[in-house]
């Protein structure tokens, strides 16, 4: 286990490396020179120019100004806003808390609607409840997030005052965003609970374990649910990506002051060192996720780990 | 003597036709007409494509013109789902959104299409390092999550309809290149691809003609499922004022401009979203019916 646990850390620093790699091209890439973004509309002089490109390493060749920023990752240096000059990590730091609560919640609502929402309507197959759960399901999929956050601000904040709208701090300003993008991620997950319950029902050591004498609930619990389970974690980390690109729109929408909120507006303000800081964030955070899935597979499937 | 022949075997023909199994394109078709959830999906999603090619036949009112004196007013006879803060009628405005909005999940998934699939052929055919440096590039596109390669993509090229068309279209590729290339792995062990290969066929006709047939099945599933995911994320983009710019009418940008009104005109909010919802539910039900109908297990 070890040895697994040591290839996949080992395999996860190329990804990470690459990553680094695109998002600092990035700001290369783009059309306009950094420099004359910093000024935005004022007027500037062709030498005042010169110096802020070299203040910020412009004039550098381009491997240089990548080992030096490959070399800042580790010291937390991950340069500075282009617009309030503060530190990149700085900005991150202070938003991370209310990003890693939100997306901590929302997984929690997602799981818990998934797993139940797919257990019920594979255990009731062509009754009602399935037909009932399963549309749930693909309106859920079909929903777009900031439509459902929106009409969840109409109800339960502007009409019947339930909740804040926006902003952060309390868990009554968490419910909302949560419930939000939680039922999002949660849609496809009961389908694939649901396809996973049915395919291990169907197999014969369920028949056996029913055969001996066991009681349903025990059935359900000790053999299906879990031979159903490493289908689900993987589509739990997958949604675990879902969850982070529809936290960027959630937080938009209930103007929570997180890392996706940042990056849309350092997006909207062309300020490139916020915008590389976040998605090079979001990427690691994405797959440190993913390592931890792939670990999970290990855990739950010995077969893996010998493979 | 030939033409007898050939007479006899005509006149014969329709004996015969009934014994004959039915091709499997008219299988699919036959399969895919049983569902009712499929056809459900397919009868709405005809409806939305008629509304918006026929919309200026649809609505007397012109989707940018201005009309302050009827600003604000909630749904009634003469504005069906109500007029937004420029007085424009809304339903108008959708009508002519169902354009750009069907359209721009249309060209994206095409763009994902032309990117993915030659990506897909390559890497699954060749194998070795083509496979290898392919695939490593697919793996590194989904290091970025959902939306946020479009977001990426938006930054360095900019905000505007082709752009996020072309965001939407590349970081949804990655999808496309992972099935073709799974399809084409199996597909080249064939006996009909090393018959080819024996006869002399070159890896371009090999590619085109005996493996990029099989693939077809799996892409028109992604393909509409993914034109789905395509008009929710375009509409995301124009949410978050990355997209399509005002005063164009897509669905996405019409929300964006109705949430500011949100305690005082719910309807420019609600109904653009619902059609979002209705258009990919029905895209969803034909995609999921697709899969149902092509999937050579349900065959059997």
């Amino acid at each position: 286990m070890v040895q697994f646990v040591l290839r996949r850390l080992l395999l996860a620093v190329p990804t990470m490396l690459a990553a680094s790699v695109v998002v600092f091209l990035m700001l290369h890439l783009v059309p306009g020179d950094p420099a004359i973004i910093f000024f935005g509309d004022q007027p500037v002089t062709p030498e005042r120019l010169e110096l802020v490109r070299r203040q910020m390493g412009l004039h550098r060749p381009l491997a240089v100004q990548y080992l030096d920023f490959i070399r800042g990752i580790p010291r937390g240096d991950l340069g500075r806003s282009i617009h309030n000059r503060t530190p990149v990590l700085e900005e991150l730091v202070t938003r991370v808390p209310s990003s890693a609560q939100l997306a901590l919640a929302a997984f929690l609502v997602a799981v818990a609607l998934g797993l139940g929402l797919g257990l019920v309507s594979a255990l009731s197959r062509g009754k009602w409840i399935d037909s009932g759960a399963m549309l749930v399901a693909l309106s859920g999929v079909s929903m777009p997030i900031f439509w459902l956050a929106s009409m969840l601000i109409f109800v339960f904040s502007l009409k019947l005052g339930w909740f804040p709208a926006t902003g952060f701090g309390g868990w009554n300003r968490l419910v909302l965003p949560a419930v939000a993008l939680g039922f999002i991620s949660s849609a496809t997950l009961a389908r694939l609970v649901r396809s996973s319950v049915l395919e291990v029902l169907g197999q014969p050591f369920v028949t056996t374990a029913r055969s001996k004498g066991l009681r349903e609930a025990v059935v359900i619990s000790r053999h299906v649910l879990k031979n159903a389970f490493i289908a689900v974690i993987t589509v739990m980390g997958l949604q675990f990506g879902t969850l982070l690109s529809g936290a960027v729109i959630t937080e938009t929408v209930f103007a929570r002051p997180g890392v996706g909120k940042m990056l849309v507006d350092a997006i909207s303000n062309k300020d490139f060192p916020l915008v590389q800081g976040a998605v090079l964030f979001i990427a690691l955070v994405y797959i440190v996720i993913n390592l931890l899935v792939d670990l999970s597979y290990a855990y739950l499937d010995p077969r893996i780990r010998f493979e | 003597m030939r033409t007898s022949i050939h007479a006899s075997a005509s006149s014969e023909a329709p004996a015969a036709a009934p014994a004959l199994p039915r091709s499997p394109s008219r299988q699919v078709v036959r399969r895919l007409r049983r569902s009712r959830s499929a056809m459900l999906g397919g009868v709405i999603l005809l409806t939305l494509v008629v509304a918006a090619v026929a919309a200026p036949l649809l609505t007397p009112y012109e989707p940018l013109v201005m009309n302050p004196v009827e600003r604000l007013q909630p749904p009634n006879a003469r504005h069906w789902f109500g007029t937004d803060v420029f007085g424009r009628d809304l339903f108008t405005r959708m009508l002519f959104g169902a354009r750009i909005s069907l359209q721009t999940g249309l060209i994206s998934v095409s763009i994902a299409l032309l990117v993915g699939v030659p990506m897909g052929l390559l890497a699954g055919f060749y194998g070795g390092l083509t496979d290898r440096s392919l695939m490593r590039l697919v793996d590194l596109m989904l290091t970025f999550p959902g939306i946020l390669l479009a977001l990426v993509i938006i930054a360095v090229l900019g905000p505007n309809l082709l752009n996020a068309m072309l965001a939407v279209g590349v970081s949804a590729s990655p999808a496309f290149a992972r099935v073709v290339r799974a399809t084409v792995l199996t597909s080249k062990e064939q006996a009909y691809v090393e018959a080819a290969r024996v006869v002399g066929c070159s890896n371009a006709r090999i590619m085109l003609r005996h493996i990029l047939p099989n693939t077809v099945a799996p892409i028109i599933v992604l393909g509409t499922l993914g034109v789905a995911g395509a008009i929710i994320a375009a509409a995301a983009l124009s949410y978050l004022g990355l997209g399509i710019q005002p005063p164009t009418p897509e669905w996405g940008a019409l929300l964006s401009e109705g949430r500011n009104y949100l305690r005082v005109a719910w309807w420019l909010t609600t109904f653009p979203g619902l059609a979002i919802m209705t258009a990919v539910l029905a895209i969803n039900l034909l995609g999921d019916g697709l899969r149902d109908a092509l999937d050579p297990r349900l065959q059997s």
